[in-house]
């Protein structure tokens, strides 16, 4: 007991210098950069403006101004808009379907889970040989329903849905996972009394199933929601943001603004946009894990 | 298992086709680029002759690594991975360590300000990132990739959590035999907590293998760059064109140890998946 007591004076710097290393890193590289990243968002700065000139929120302002960035943040919530519903409400329909006695389990998982773990700089390369123009497998695919060939990534009405779905395969799978999992989770119980009292397989996906999976759908939803907004890899591979800005997104706009154009002051205010968007999310997540915690 | 067992609907059948459709058109992509890799050369690509060709040959292989330097990539990005990784181990056990067992002034206020890491990811300030290594000189250099992941909120957290199951009693009776908090920290706290660091690593390691924005923006050549940025200059190099055998060579070159590992270590992948909702 003695020691014990003694312990807290004795080491008093010990705990300090123990989270010191883990302390300066994030406050070097997340916490000053977040503050930065703001207070360069109210300078111009760029290659016209080599020294920094306060301009308050004028780069916000010429930013909701700019037809093409309001056309980055459409693009973007439409991306997410559909790519977020699509892949959630398909991986508890995997996860369902992979969670009862099936042939071939394991290569079904493998099938779908694969493009998880693939960079998606490798997922995107793939996509951009699947939609290639005469032989790409997508017009081949389609030809033989009388589809005409397509280009897909060069339409501007086309590409950002081609892209949509280059996310969706790859992001299903992980999804797909958390849905297992929680569906390994349920009360078997309840199940079973359903069964008795002749509940169908639809009564008791809705009534059931789905409300219980509730906390894992936060969780997947929010994820997949601040994953969208990051897109950036996809779009850099296939479109380059084209055809005509049709396909550009916050994150590739800011690493475009940044190094395209050499525009800091304005690329931090996309930033901090993006930050605060991000936020939101991250805010929704945490509550969600706190939530799965004490659901488990 | 057995209450669920009941006579297959039409709906069952019709789901199950559809499910199997699904796992085939989800795999075909894949096997699609692991078919085309191998189709020769001199046999154009055409709607008609789709697949490997009529004599599969790995030419495009000895090819791709005759134009880019992949094997320079493979290794960048494995000293990149495992730096970030052997940092991390470090920096979150201490951290981990001192939150757990410890109880010192500004306990909470610095960890929330470690926790607030989870909040803004780190894509977001690659602009005031990319400033600061250019003015640290570290710009296209490996160190300038993996430096802003030193610090892991996630990896803090988990420790954490982890290090408080161990009861208290074991850690006494180790100081009580003479142990210092180093001798006590790897023989009480880091046995048990090996399942939690193994799911760390594996997800760390994941995520920086594929990590693509970041060393895009502060690497310049061949000697920094790591495989995700490498193949994405090897596919836009003029010469490739749409030599798309050579093209899927390339990515069957970067993605295709991934697959093998996956394959061999599925459960574990799958459980550090699991654990890394937050990264």
């Amino acid at each position: 007991m003695r020691r014990h007591r003694q312990r807290p004076s004795r080491t008093s710097a010990l705990p300090y210098a123990l989270v010191l290393p883990t302390l300066a890193f994030v406050a070097a590289f997340t916490l000053w950069p977040s503050v930065r990243v703001v207070f360069d968002s109210l300078f111009t700065q760029n290659q016209a403006v080599q020294t920094p000139v306060f301009t308050g929120v004028g780069n916000y302002a010429s930013l909701l101004h700019d037809a093409g960035f309001r056309q980055v943040i459409v693009n973007t919530l439409f991306y997410a808009g559909v790519t977020v519903p699509v892949s959630v409400v398909l991986a508890l329909l995997l996860g369902l379907e992979l969670d009862r006695p099936l042939r071939a389990v394991g290569l079904h998982r493998l099938a779908f889970f694969h493009p998880t773990i693939l960079p998606m700089v490798s997922a995107a390369t793939i996509w951009l040989f699947m939609y290639a123009p005469g032989y790409g497998l997508v017009n081949v695919f389609l030809g033989n329903f009388g589809v005409g060939s397509q280009n897909w990534l060069g339409d501007p009405q086309l590409a950002l849905p081609a892209l949509m779905v280059v996310g969706i395969w790859k992001q299903t799978g992980y999804f797909m996972l958390f849905y297992l999992a929680g569906l390994q989770g349920l009360p078997r119980e309840v199940f079973d009394a359903a069964h008795i009292d002749g509940a169908s397989r639809l009564q008791t996906l809705r009534y059931l199933t789905v409300p219980l999976l509730r906390g894992t759908t936060l969780f997947v939803t929010t994820i997949a929601v601040v994953d969208a907004f990051q897109t950036v890899d996809q779009i850099y591979i296939m479109t380059g943001g084209g055809p005509t800005n049709a396909t550009s997104m916050l994150l590739f706009d800011v690493w475009q603004t940044l190094f395209s154009f050499l525009d800091i002051g304005r690329a931090s205010a996309m930033s901090v946009i993006l930050i605060v968007a991000l936020l939101v999310f991250s805010i929704a997540n945490f509550a969600s894990v706190e939530r799965r915690a004490t659901d488990e | 298992m057995s209450s669920r067992r009941r006579p297959r609907s039409l709906l069952a059948w019709v789901g199950g086709i559809a499910f199997s459709a699904a796992g085939l058109a989800w795999a075909i992509p894949m096997i699609w680029t692991l078919a085309v890799s191998l189709h020769p050369a001199d046999e154009p690509l055409s709607a008609s002759n789709l697949w490997a060709g009529s004599h599969p040959t790995l030419d495009n292989y000895r090819q791709a690594f005759d134009i880019a330097p992949f094997a320079r990539y493979y290794l960048n990005t494995i000293l990149i991975v495992a730096g970030i990784l052997c940092v991390q181990l470090v920096t979150i056990t201490l951290a981990g360590y001192a939150f757990a067992r410890y109880r010192f002034p500004f306990q909470n206020v610095l960890l929330f300000l470690i926790l607030a890491q989870l909040m803004v990811p780190s894509s977001a300030l690659i602009v005031p990132n990319y400033t600061t290594v250019r003015q640290l000189h570290l710009f296209d250099t490996l160190l300038a990739v993996m430096l802003p992941y030193f610090g892991s909120a996630f990896g803090v957290f988990l420790v954490r959590q982890t290090f408080k199951t161990v009861p208290r009693a074991l850690d006494d009776a180790a100081r009580v035999d003479g142990a210092g908090w180093i001798r006590t920290l790897w023989h009480v706290y880091l046995p048990p907590a090996r399942p939690a660091l193994i799911a760390f690593a594996i997800s760390s390691i994941s995520f920086h293998w594929n990590d693509f924005l970041w060393p895009l923006v502060v690497t310049n050549s061949e000697a920094s760059r790591p495989l995700t940025v490498g193949l994405a200059v090897f596919t836009q190099l003029g010469e490739i064109g749409a030599q798309w055998p050579l093209v899927t060579a390339g990515t069957v070159i970067v993605v295709g140890p991934l697959l093998v590992l996956f394959l061999i270590f599925q459960r574990q992948f799958v459980d550090s998946f699991l654990h890394s909702g937050l990264k």
